[in-house]
């Protein structure tokens, strides 16, 4: 026992002596590490900075860093969606992002207070069967889809985030009623539900449901595992309800250079080609001058509708209550 | 039957210690429900509230009737009956317990779900274009009974192993039959064994989330991680999460009445093992009646994960997180059965009305879902205790703290059947209170020991969201590495590191059931 309590500070100052040698620089990661492992070594190469990531659900690691107070181990919080980042945001934990890193992409994409901003783009599309429909048969608008025509031909995830948050934008654009007349329209549809994403773009593939309400880079993933998916994405015109364009994004907790260096790296040229070119999800890059994956439109053409990314947080509460009011969620 | 005198320190101490850790998460949710005013208590008024509560209660039933009725059979066939194969049926038999609920009803709904594996059976030759609905009651009732009925099932089968032959001897003397023996003998015996098993049983239903939230089914965890994930809100959170722990009163007020009666042997030398049951006629059904639940909850889940592994581009072997879950895992058995000790010996062997409370309490965190767990120790540990934050430690800590009962069970329905007066004689000797727990208690109970590390072992293996907020940085486990798929919804990738977990559990199960059931069965 004793012997053991000697080496203990030994072994300590072993640990300690370890990573004397360059700096570290500790992420929180609510998003995937099979997408984003690539880029952070990328960071690590060109910069001789360590990273050391967390790995996990945004909104929990969000919680984990309101537990934690001011006590986080963590640097920065790179995650999922806007309502993570608002969250923490809302504890005064997120440092102010310098004015030349803002402006690297359009105010629609970050935070107004610039405590955050977003680093990747997603689409809301409706992914579709291409051998049981043609793109001519799809309406330009989500609201099209209330048509009795679509009776038991839509399938989409109504638990999941990124769903929810389009519903929020419905919401903040059309208001509450016509939102729910629309949802109200859909279920009179009798869609199939689905857990997530790319279950609903498989299913699509399949041919159980012909339409899917989905991301846009869903489907690239579900082509990597079978080439052949009979599926193609519809985009809505711009600025239709359904249209929401939604980021990733990223914030300081601790500042320090090595923080600021990571954040300037994830909005660099070389940081934003990675969406473009190998992400196994084809995201939008966020910067000007940075073309998207090849087959998708240019992100300049997208346009949801008019509201403010930082509003689809709090807004959410309201669109639960609907949603479950509809039936769709508990 | 409980020895009069003080309560010695030496064991009171550690004790009070270890409920202590314990009921850490609940002084958390105190705090984070205290602090939120009356705006959060309103979502206990909430009509929906009442709602999730009955619905969250007639799951727990449901699923605590079918383990009890799967896992007491299977143990009796297995233990007592010169059931054919029984060693590797009682093996396959505590296998499911280490497959994650999320996993379970993922394979449940690729096999029976719309458009699933048994539909392009059908579909086929048949025809059949629509499966009875798995989603709701019936697929989380399924799922969780998967999970749940080896609880059952390991408790009785290591209560019948030291079950002793010459009670039921002496009442087949005095003319019973062989059912009544069965009726009036052996179930009261098992009835500790039924109640604990069956307590851990309704503690998961209540605490679980995978199995209810892709089964679609409305239970209070849905809502609580309702209220973590999408609203950022940790106050209302807290306030459903106690209302948990209410529901968790109700359970343990039940299974103490149910506890009332049994015996423990009271003759001389040492226990015997009886005779096996032949089966005679019977043998066949048995065999069937096993088959089919080793069909429908390990031989489902493992073809089609076996069937989605088929269908991955690739994959790498998971042998770095697999060292990670042994260990993690292992360490917290070894943890949990030490802590739990000094616990269940007070209970039961200096039964005063507050080592009872101390062993009741430990139950109460126990059907909280484990990210308010994995929360409550991260607020803890980040502000209090930081050196330990984010360590391996803490995060054995925290498997301890989650599956605390399930040692507990082990230990406590193992002591239940050792007679007192042993103990009591050592004491007589002289001997001090560890020197007699070490010495005569822990060797008599060592097979319900056993047990309680195997199911915590099994448990923190496939453990989750405090494996995800709490482990060292990078220490991938394979829970983690399933996640990481699933969290994408590529579920063919998901399925490899799943079927290693079951792989890797089967010689612990092996060694610990089998192998202490040929001691048990060796002369001496």
């Amino acid at each position: 026992m004793r012997k053991v309590a000697l080496l203990f500070p030994l072994v300590l100052a072993l640990a300690g002596c370890g990573d004397g040698g360059g700096e570290t620089l500790t992420v929180y990661s609510g998003r995937e590490e099979e997408i984003v492992e690539p880029l952070l070594e990328r960071f690590e190469e060109a910069t001789g900075i360590e990273i050391e990531v967390r790995y996990g659900d945004s909104a929990e690691l969000a919680a984990t860093i309101a537990e934690e107070g001011g006590n986080s181990p963590a640097d920065v919080f790179f995650a999922q969606d806007p309502g993570s980042l608002g969250a923490v945001e809302q504890e005064g934990l997120l440092a102010e992002l310098p004015q030349e890193i803002l402006d690297r992409v359009e105010p629609r994409f970050r935070d107004p207070d610039g405590h955050w901003i977003g680093t990747s783009g997603r689409v809301r599309v409706v992914a579709y069967n291409t051998d049981l429909l043609s793109e001519d048969d799809l309406p330009d608008s989500i609201l099209g889809f209330t048509d009795p025509r679509w009776r038991g031909r839509i399938g989409f995830p109504p638990t999941n985030a990124s769903f929810q948050a389009f519903v929020t934008a419905m919401r903040l654009s059309l208001g509450d009623e016509r939102t729910r007349e629309w949802l109200e329209g859909i279920k009179a549809n009798q869609p199939k539900l689905y857990e997530k994403n790319l279950p609903t773009v498989e299913a699509v593939g399949r041919g159980e449901v012909e339409v899917g309400f989905v991301n846009h880079y869903y489907l690239f993933m579900a082509k990597e595992e079978n080439p052949d998916l009979p599926v193609a994405n519809h985009y809505l015109r711009a600025g239709d309800p359904g249209a929401l364009v939604s980021v990733a994004g990223v914030g300081i907790l601790e500042k320090s250079d090595a923080a600021e260096r990571f954040v300037e790296f994830l909005l660099s040229d070389e940081g934003q080609r990675f969406y473009a070119e190998e992400a196994e999800e084809a995201e939008y890059p966020l910067v000007a001058g940075i073309e998207p994956r090849e087959g998708l439109p240019a992100l300049a053409e997208l346009q949801g509708p008019e509201i403010e990314l930082d509003e689809l947080g709090p807004e959410l509460a309201r669109t639960l209550e609907l949603l479950n009011e509809v039936g769709f969620t508990s | 039957m409980t020895s009069r005198g003080r309560v010695p320190l030496a064991l009171a101490g550690p004790a009070v210690a270890a409920v202590g850790l314990v009921l850490l998460p609940l002084v958390y949710l105190a705090v984070r429900a205290g602090g939120g005013g009356e705006d959060a208590w309103r979502i206990l008024v909430r009509h929906s509230t009442l709602e999730l509560v009955l619905q969250t209660g007639a799951l727990v039933a449901g699923v605590t009737a079918a383990a009890v009725a799967v896992g007491v059979p299977l143990a009796w066939l297995v233990v007592r009956t010169d059931l054919p194969a029984r060693r590797t049926i009682g093996v396959l038999a505590a296998l499911p317990l280490v497959i994650p609920s999320y996993v379970a009803a993922l394979a449940l709904l690729g096999a029976f779900g719309p458009k699933g594996l048994l539909q392009e059976l059908l579909e086929g030759p048949f025809g059949v274009e629509r499966l009875p609905e798995i989603y709701g009651y019936p697929g989380a009732l399924a799922a969780l009974t998967l999970s749940t009925y080896p609880y059952v099932f390991l408790l009785c089968a290591a209560a019948l192993r030291r079950l002793d032959a010459s009670l039921e001897e002496a009442a087949r003397g005095l003319g019973e039959s062989q059912l009544g023996v069965f009726r009036r003998v052996t179930l009261p015996s098992l009835r500790p064994a039924i109640g604990g098993g069956g307590l851990l049983v309704a503690l998961y239903a209540l605490s679980d989330f995978g199995a209810v939230s892709l089964m679609q089914y409305d239970a209070l965890t849905r809502s609580i991680y309702v209220q973590y994930r999408s609203l950022f809100d940790r106050t209302p959170a807290a306030v459903l999460a106690l209302v948990l722990v209410a529901l968790t009163a109700v359970v343990l007020a039940l299974e103490t009445r149910s506890r009332r009666g049994g015996f423990h042997r009271s003759g001389a030398g040492a226990a015997r093992q009886p005779a096996r049951v032949a089966l005679g006629a019977w043998r066949w059904p048995a065999v069937a009646f096993c088959g089919l639940v080793l069909a429908f909850f390990l031989v489902v889940p493992v073809v089609v994960l076996a069937y989605w592994s088929a269908r991955a581009a690739s994959f790498d072997l998971a042998w770095a997180a697999s060292g990670r879950s042994l260990l993690a895992s292992a360490l917290a058995a070894a943890a949990a059965v030490v802590l739990v000790l000094p616990v269940a010996v007070l209970a039961q062997r200096h039964g005063r009305w507050w080592t009872r409370l101390l062993e009741r309490l430990s139950f109460a965190g126990n059907a909280l879902p484990g990210i308010v767990i994995a929360l409550s120790l991260v607020f803890f540990a980040a502000n209090y205790t930081p050196f330990v934050y984010q360590t391996l430690a803490l995060l054995v800590l925290a498997y301890v703290v989650r599956f605390f009962p399930q040692a507990l069970a082990g230990v406590s329905s193992a002591l239940n059947a050792v007679n007192p007066r042993v103990e009591e004689a050592a004491r007589g000797l002289g001997r001090g209170p560890w020197s007699v727990l070490l010495t005569v208690t822990v060797p008599l109970i060592r097979p319900g020991m056993l047990a309680g590390a195997a199911l915590v072992f099994l448990s923190a293996m496939k453990e989750l969201p405090a494996t995800l907020l709490l482990r060292p940085i990078g220490f991938d486990t394979l829970a983690t590495e399933i996640w990481k798929f699933t969290s994408l919804g590529a579920y063919s990738r998901a399925a490899p590191p799943a079927l290693l977990l079951i792989a890797l559990s089967a010689p612990l199960v092996y060694l610990l059931t089998v192998r202490s059931e040929g001691e048990a069965d060796a002369p001496g």
